[in-house]
């Protein structure tokens, strides 16, 4: 039974990162359509945001999560404005292929730098309870408590502020919501904005869970938390927090009661099965194909 | 327009005749180098980058190698693999191909080495590999017989698996280990697997026996099953990027055995990364700095001279990888890929920076030593030889 419980924090813990990040993908997809393949890099600059603002500014914690989050924020919202914008009517491959682009060459600059793994200070004292054969460590509880209040926010933004409202209606329809009056620029740059920095707080936590970071480390986690998204239902909000922590689980899961060389065979053939079931993923609703 | 494709046609045939005299007829052999200069292991591709750059401004500044009473310069061309195995092969090709180099050193890790040294062989080059431990290296994939052209500066996996599975059972004492390794690395791979076998045929079990895949960073799942299996040391033959984090994870998760690793560790980068949590941990490796032959000492001095670091392994083996090259082509007496080839496989004694080797009959592998050495004070401390 600890054993279980063990695994569950675990699991937890994974989780959480997956469903941060997914939201990212999620959310532009849900206004755009298009899938942001340069996701995952933006959690990666994010994790070396965190990692230049410990190491050479010495900031705590709080300030550091803040300015990677801010920093990628204002990253996130250029590149919209500068690759895809103008591709905002060409077809949704061209799209695609673009954030493909945008993905390599953030991997590639952050190389220029420094091709080396870099080690994340530990910003926070990390202290291990142990509470009947079950070890939580601090780092645990704030990673997982965190990424529960991000989500928790960003659900009563997105439902009960007028910003929110507008991101719901653009997804609704592009072309006569904006008729109404609402800044189409404007709410997609604030979705790019919001959409990015939870992927670099993901980042952040991520690099101090997992305190060596390099330039390709955003490839899987980015892919997993795709998948994640596309299992909750691509463009809800809340199945691709749902999703994070059933891809989680399950990685974790198998690993924990399975020989661990099958983890990723289980876990992906699990989630193939889902989606015969459920192509739209678990909250995803079809959308009719407009001819 | 017809002499236009005179023109070309010409061209070309002059290039394919440059191509084929395999850089014989110039005052320069020229030398190509694999390294992992990107990706995720980097800081081995830096290390056989320098002792390359090093060993050759040695020769050059020298006035060059006396081969067959003439002197040469050494050219050297160094190509990333980015730490992919295709670009690896691609890197191998091109040297051959463009560069027309007479022999590569190079790649350093097993998952590297091995599709270079496909290429190497069909083309008849030899390529020697200062760091690859995996068997598979110098054995043919379809007839596992040793391949011809493909040579390496380092003991192999079986062997270092053994040394690592009787320092557990007859220094530490223990008899029940587990083992956390990358599923997806020839390297990894292969060294967990003789680790475990020499283990078991020597009276201990191996009570956990876990994996992962390149490129994971949480480990919790599998340490969390490696503490309920209660092993009284744990193995960890993975590269030092990875090491850190996994150590860090199993103290965090209330794992308190001591950690063994194998010659991947050797990185001055695992200790930056990893801090006090590695501290007082053993691994296996090719030589001690500490511990050194006056042969290894003046190499160290220089090293550590030219670049402000001490040399880990993969420097000391790039450096012993060059020597061998070094004394090939001065047996055969001229500037020729077969003739270093056959010069190199019957060398009878090489006294290099890691000790003396010499290879086995008929095969790439040689015959060396290893030494464990222990990382104290943010240090790697020598702690005891093992021989073959």
């Amino acid at each position: 039974m600890t054993y279980f419980l063990q695994q569950l924090l675990n699991a937890m813990q994974l989780g959480s990162i997956y469903a941060l990040i997914a939201l990212g993908y999620t959310m532009v997809y849900g206004i755009l359509t298009m899938i942001n393949f340069a996701h995952g890099d933006l959690f990666m600059v994010g994790a070396f945001l965190c990692f230049i603002a410990a190491t050479f500014l010495k900031l705590p914690f709080v300030p550091t999560l803040l300015l990677s989050m801010a920093g990628v924020a204002l990253l996130g919202v250029a590149i919209e404005r500068v690759a895809y914008k103008p591709l905002r009517q060409a077809p949704r491959v061209s799209a695609v292929i673009t954030a493909l682009g945008v993905g390599l060459f953030l991997e590639n600059f952050t190389l220029v730098f420094s091709p080396y793994p870099q080690h994340v200070p530990a910003l926070i004292a990390n202290r291990t309870w142990t509470i009947g054969g079950v070890s939580i460590s601090s780092l645990q509880i704030i990673i997982i408590l965190l990424s529960i209040a991000l989500m928790i926010i960003l659900d009563l933004v997105v439902r009960r502020t007028m910003v929110g409202m507008a991101m719901r209606a653009i997804s609704w329809d592009k072309s006569i919501v904006p008729l109404m009056g609402v800044p189409l620029d404007l709410i997609i740059s604030i979705t790019f904005a919001i959409g990015t920095s939870l992927g670099a707080a993901a980042g952040t936590m991520y690099s101090l869970a997992f305190p060596v970071i390099d330039p390709y480390m955003g490839i899987l986690v980015g892919w997993k938390a795709f998948i994640s998204a596309v299992v909750g239902g691509i463009g809800n909000i809340r199945g691709a927090m749902i999703g994070g922590f059933i891809l989680g689980g399950v990685e974790i899961m198998v690993a924990a009661f399975m020989p661990s060389t099958y983890r990723d065979f289980v876990a992906f053939g699990l989630l193939l099965i889902l989606l015969i079931f459920r192509p739209y993923g678990i909250l995803g609703k079809p959308r009719p194909q407009k001819v | 327009m017809k002499k236009g494709m005179l023109l070309f046609t010409l061209m070309i045939l002059v290039s394919i005749a440059a191509s084929a005299c395999g850089g014989g007829a110039s005052d320069t052999i020229k030398v190509g180098v694999v390294a992992e200069l990107t990706g995720d292991i980097p800081a081995v591709g830096a290390s056989c980058k320098n002792a390359a750059e090093m060993s050759v401004q040695e020769v050059n500044d020298a006035g060059g190698l006396d081969v067959g009473g003439k002197k040469y310069k050494i050219e050297l061309f160094i190509e990333d693999n980015a730490g992919k195995a295709d670009q690896s092969a691609s890197a191998a090709q091109k040297l051959i191909t463009q560069q027309n180099v007479v022999a590569i050193i190079g790649p350093n890790a097993s998952r590297y080495a091995i599709p270079a040294s496909e290429i190497a062989e069909s083309s008849k080059v030899v390529l020697i590999s200062p760091w690859s431990t995996n068997p598979k290296t110098t054995l043919d994939a379809k007839t596992n017989a040793p391949k011809k052209y493909v040579f390496r500066a380092c003991f192999i996996d079986p062997f270092q698996g053994r040394v690592v599975a009787k320092f557990a059972l007859d220094n530490l004492k223990t008899t029940k280990a587990a083992v956390l390794y990358d599923v997806a690395s020839d390297y990894n791979k292969g060294i967990a697997e003789f680790f475990k076998k020499t283990f078991e045929e020597n009276g201990g079990t191996v009570v956990a026996f876990e994996t992962y895949t390149t490129g994971d960073k949480d480990f919790s799942a599998q340490l969390t099953k490696i503490k309920d299996a209660q092993p009284e040391v744990i193995f960890l033959p993975n590269y030092y990027s990875e090491v850190p984090l996994q150590i860090q994870q199993a103290h965090r998760l209330g794992i308190e055995t001591p950690f063994l690793g194998s010659d991947s560790w050797g990185s001055a980068e695992l200790i930056q990364l990893c801090g006090a949590d590695c501290e007082g941990y053993y691994f296996s490796t090719h030589y001690a700095p500490d511990a050194a032959t006056p042969q290894a000492t003046k190499f160290i001095e220089a090293y550590k001279a030219k670049y402000g670091q001490t040399p880990d392994d993969v420097a000391a083996l790039t450096y012993d990888a060059f020597g061998l090259f070094y004394q090939a082509i001065q047996s055969a007496g001229k500037v020729d890929r077969q003739a270093v080839r056959d010069a190199l496989a019957v060398i009878p004694k090489y006294e290099g920076v890691t000790g003396n080797l010499q290879f086995q009959e008929g095969s790439g592998d040689p015959i060396k030593s290893a030494v464990i050495l222990q990382i104290k004070d943010g240090k790697f401390v020598w702690f005891a030889n093992a021989n073959p």
